[in-house]
């Protein structure tokens, strides 16, 4: 019973986090290549209606979460032409799309309010999901869940061991000298901008194919922040932004059971408890000033501007 | 004396007031009313459940009103703007749907004494600004019966939002029904500190089911805790409006609010010039509340059951807050034979016994 | 063929030009939008844009809604003059209607003039703390203060909530989450009979004339605008950039920290849980809209304002959803920075590699 209930626990945090994995995860990609995209609650909204509007009308789960991914990436284009194409500010165009993609989402769902769909199940792997604790654990989710999983492991390999992501992480660190020994700068960005909306709005269709099959407005309730802040706990790292979301997600879980087993905290001194870790965390990575520059891609957030 | 004299000035300038709103009314025009709703009509929850109501209302009345809203009106300082907006635009009738309101519709109600005012929920009154609510802690009363008969576990999980009188006193109404048939089970509460997050409603079900409950009840917005419920094999009852849609297996019934023959009502009244500033408090026995038809998972004779209780309620031989009604503690707070005055139950402040865990302060 | 090149120097006629054409696509794209919901478009557009202003009190209201905005837009545009990417001023702004509000809790039944000031200082000093503290992390961290600024927004509004849902509860309030009424005394005077525009709209004229003294006529401005354009020529020049840095955010701080405060004395007139619908966020796309420049500034936040007002103002007229104000303000803004790449960047129609633009015909 005991080991049960903690397996049990594990594997509501893995669900609790994997929004936040996913969207993170592509946020990362976008600021180690020096693009800071503060759109991303914007991005998973859109992403979230769209991949319900289209499961729904078509009866397709897989369609909808293609339209949950591709409208994530129309929107990042959006953010792509502006803030890269026009070399705009990045923080005033990320806000721009956030506040654009709730007013978009909420405009495009009026009519799909209300209704819901049968979601993603569960899905046991033969034989693995036997495996007696991990089996439960980690074998028995459902698709978008091992997607992430994919995902996760696709984007460190991508990082570590592949050339563009190396050369990614140049782009991100000193986008001038990256051009002058010939590396598109540009091109990177877009794509790493691209992959970060089609991430976010992936996430969000989790949301309302998997996690919660519905779409009302907002629902993504301010998940694409929170998602922000783990990039930064991770310290920009792939392998420790899935360590930061099921942290969170675990918090958030033991938070409601300690409530359930009696124990009385004021609710928002609890709320505020993610954000202070992430200050915390980012208070021990950049106080050493040589040891920031590990972490944090130098060029993040500043603008690109064409050399002609 | 000063009391009466004036509570009778009060009635006076009332009856004085509904003559001139009626006096207005009695052009051809069509009234118009208007709603501020706290949040998007697309909620699927609160404030779907007021527009349903106005809709309702526009079916029931045709062209004699024409009704206009404004969602997502915060409650800070946007909201006297609206309200005073509504006001100007020639709405005669203006409902404020949510407690945040409540001052910012009394500044305006001054401005514009010919306008009638409906504050929902609030507990301040004015000459124009009467209040209304729905008793839904007796639809609550009743799932809590169903819950003690369908518990097999004897723990019943509920999301709570915010420790609010509203909710606190639902939570107390429901362990009282839930007990009134298995004394045995008891109330987990989780609160998520919010109206509305279908993930982290979804969470906190799942929460309290991981920690044995076998039935839910919510008292936030969205569908999320059903949605867990079904995915997880339990029951489950909805809240605002019948959420079986949701899930089928898990769904037993739901506390809905049942707003539209109020704001027919309401409207009725400020067109035939009879409308005054009161509070209406009502429940069952009005239609304001009701419980979402029972799921085939409820037994006949549970069902007969509960339906029996439901006329009782309606008919005033049952009150889901009839003493005894002891606290956490133990302690009498209502003797046998009484029940709790409705001033208490505008400021519960405490859990009934059968809830577990202490009220966040 | 188009082609794209970088201006040797920026436009001054682009800079201002960029603004009306940005204006005039939203208009357009609107209009389209209008067309789109089946309304007729230049009524449409009408009562977005002309009809929440057209008449004293609806001015009086834009007031109202620009000053908070306006006053956090001028503290982030010295912020982000001297490049310190601060996105905190809701956090300062929540902070300081907190701090202001628990002072005003304590001069409940105080009278005098000394009060009200005392009050407004406690928020200032708040929003100052709240902007101090991103300001030490980065100067003794090394932080990046986009980062904890977004984190200390939420740590700021939680602690509101606290506030307003425990120790700053009104007593008599039936347990709701908002704080007592302020005594007249901590309330800001109106200045104009019959409308909501208090002083702080005279504070918000204030600042700005005090920010643009600041930026164009003294050393400190001085200073800042350099660290923003060469942090290595400051640092050559002697400037000591943490000093500046703490500078900035605690100016920033102080006049989004007086924001709250007058928001909370002035239109809302007690704590609530919502005093801010987000204008710490709407600020930061003000203070672009306005290139950073005061008067710019105090144009974008009356743009802004009448959007908020615009998109009441078609619900009620129209029966329109409130998402288009979301639409109409994410639009603006990205039409205005996609048109500001015409101050930097000039298009040019055939393939000529190098014409000046003096060779004329």
């Amino acid at each position: 019973m005991d080991m049960d209930f903690v397996i049990n626990v594990l594997y509501a945090m893995i669900r609790t986090g994997t929004p936040l994995l996913i969207v993170a995860l592509g946020e990362l990609v976008c600021e180690r290549s020096g693009v800071l995209n503060l759109g991303q609650e914007g991005m998973m909204l859109v992403g979230a209606v769209c991949g319900f509007i289209v499961a729904l009308t078509s009866g397709s789960l897989f369609l909808g979460v293609l339209a949950a991914i591709l409208a994530g990436c129309l929107m990042a284009l959006l953010f792509g032409a502006v803030a890269l194409g026009l070399s705009a500010t990045q923080v005033a165009t990320g806000l721009a799309l956030t506040i654009l993609g709730t007013g978009l989402s909420a405009f495009v769902g009026e009519s799909f309010v209300g209704q819901t769909l049968q979601g993603f199940k569960a899905l046991p792997i033969p034989f693995l999901s036997d495996i007696p604790l991990l089996g439960p654990l980690l074998f028995n989710h459902d698709v978008l869940v091992y997607l992430s999983f994919g995902l996760f492991a696709g984007v460190i390999w991508f990082l570590r061991s592949t050339r563009a992501g190396l050369m990614l992480k140049a782009i991100g660190e000193t986008p001038e000298s990256a051009t002058a020994v010939g590396l598109p700068v540009m091109r990177v960005r877009y794509l790493a901008v691209l992959f970060g909306g089609g991430m976010a709005g992936l996430a969000g269709g989790y949301l309302s194919l998997a996690y919660t099959p519905l779409w009302a407005e907002g629902m993504t309730a301010g998940r694409g922040w929170i998602a922000l802040a783990l990039v930064v706990f991770a310290s920009w790292r792939a392998e420790r932004v899935m360590f930061g979301a099921y942290l969170f997600g675990l918090a958030s879980i033991l938070h409601l059971i300690v409530q359930g087993m009696g124990v009385s905290i004021s609710s928002n001194l609890l709320a505020m408890l993610p954000y202070v870790v992430t200050i915390l965390v980012l208070v021990l990575l950049s106080s050493n000033k040589a040891r920031v520059r590990l972490y944090a891609p130098a060029s993040l957030g500043k603008p690109f501007h064409r050399t002609q | 004396m000063a009391m009466q004299l004036g509570a009778l000035v009060r009635a006076a300038s009332a009856a004085l007031l509904a003559t001139a709103i009626s006096g207005a009314a009695l052009a051809q025009d069509p009234l118009k009313v208007g709603f501020v709703y706290i949040g998007p009509t697309g909620d699927a929850g609160y404030t779907y459940a007021h527009d349903k109501g106005r809709k309702y209302m526009e079916e029931k009345l045709g062209d004699q009103v024409v009704s206009t809203y404004v969602e997502n009106v915060a409650e800070g300082a946007d909201s006297e703007r609206v309200i005073r907006q509504l006001a100007k635009s020639g709405n005669e009738l203006i409902f404020t749907t949510s407690f945040g309101y409540m001052n910012p519709t009394l500044k305006v109600a001054k401005q514009f004494p010919k306008v009638a005012f409906e504050h929902a929920t609030g507990y301040k009154r004015a000459a124009n600004v009467g209040t209304y609510m729905g008793r839904i802690y007796e639809s609550r009363y009743l799932t809590g019966v169903i819950a003690g008969k369908m518990t097999k576990s004897n723990v019943v999980g509920y999301v709570g939002s915010f420790p609010i009188p509203e909710v606190v006193r639902g939570i107390n109404a429901f362990t009282q029904g839930l007990r009134s048939v298995n004394p045995g089970a008891t109330v987990k509460v989780v609160w998520v500190s919010s109206w509305y997050d279908p993930a982290k409603e979804l969470e906190a079900a799942e929460s309290l089911i991981l920690q044995g409950a076998d039935v839910i009840s919510q008292h936030t917005d969205s569908a999320g805790p059903i949605q867990a419920a079904e995915a997880k094999g339990v029951y489950a009852f909805g809240y605002n409006s019948d959420m079986s849609l949701y899930g089928k297996q898990a769904h037993l019934s739901a506390a809905v609010f049942n707003w539209g023959p109020l704001y027919e009502a309401k409207a009725r009244a400020v067109i035939d010039g009879s409308w005054k500033a009161e509070d209406v408090w009502q429940g069952l026995a009005a239609g304001y509340v009701d419980l979402a038809p029972m799921s085939d998972a409820v037994p006949a004779d549970v069902q007969q059951l509960v339906t029996g209780l439901k006329q009782q309620i309606i008919d005033g031989s049952l009150h889901p807050f009839a003493g005894p009604v002891k606290n956490q503690a133990g302690e009498i707070i209502a003797a046998e034979g009484e029940v709790l005055a409705d001033k208490e139950l505008l400021s519960m402040g405490y859990y009934v016994e059968g809830v577990e865990g202490e009220l966040p302060k | 063929m188009l082609r794209v090149e970088k201006r040797p120097v920026e436009s001054r006629l682009m800079g201002y030009l960029s603004p009306v054409l940005a204006a005039v696509l939203t208009l357009v794209s609107g209009a389209l939008l209008f067309v789109l919901l089946g309304q007729r478009p230049l009524e449409g557009l009408y009562a977005f844009f002309v009809m929440p202003v057209s008449d004293l009190y609806g001015l009086s209201e834009l007031g109202v809604k620009a000053a908070p905005i306006l006053l956090c837009a001028m503290g982030l545009a010295v912020c982000y003059r001297a490049k310190v990417w601060n996105i905190g001023a809701e956090g300062q702004l929540l902070f300081g209607a907190l701090t202001g509000s628990w002072a005003a809790l304590q001069f409940l039944e105080t009278e005098g003039a000394w009060v009200l000031p005392l009050v407004l200082l406690a928020g200032a000093l708040g929003g100052m703390f709240w902007g101090l503290l991103p300001a030490l992390l980065r100067t003794h961290f090394n932080t990046n203060e986009i980062l904890t600024t977004i984190m200390l927004n939420y740590i700021a509004l939680n602690m509101l909530l606290y506030g307003v849902h425990g120790p700053l509860k009104d007593p008599q309030g039936y347990n709701f989450p908002e704080s007592a009424l302020f005594s007249e005394s901590t309330l800001l005077p109106t200045l104009l009979e019959g409308t909501r525009v208090h002083i702080g709209v005279l504070f918000a004229l204030l600042a700005v004339a005090v920010v643009w003294v600041l930026l164009s006529r003294t050393f400190v401005g001085f200073q800042v605008r350099v660290l923003g354009l060469d942090a290595r020529a400051a640092h050559y020049a002697g400037f000591h950039e943490k000093r500046l840095v703490i500078f900035v955010l605690v100016l920033c701080g102080g006049l989004a920290g007086l924001a709250g405060v007058l928001e909370v004395t002035g239109p809302i007139g007690q704590l609530v849980p919502q005093v801010s619908p987000g204008y710490g966020y709407a600020a930061i796309i003000v203070a672009f809209l306005g290139r950073l420049h005061p008067v710019g500034i105090l144009l974008a936040s009356l743009l802004m304002a009448l959007v908020y007002m615009g998109g009441e103002m078609v619900q009620i007229e129209l029966g329109l959803p409130q998402a288009l104000t979301g639409l109409f303000q994410g639009m603006l803004l990205l039409y205005l920075l996609a048109c500001d790449f015409l101050i930097h960047y000039r298009i040019r129609l055939g393939a000529a590699v190098t014409a000046p633009a003096s060779q004329g015909a």
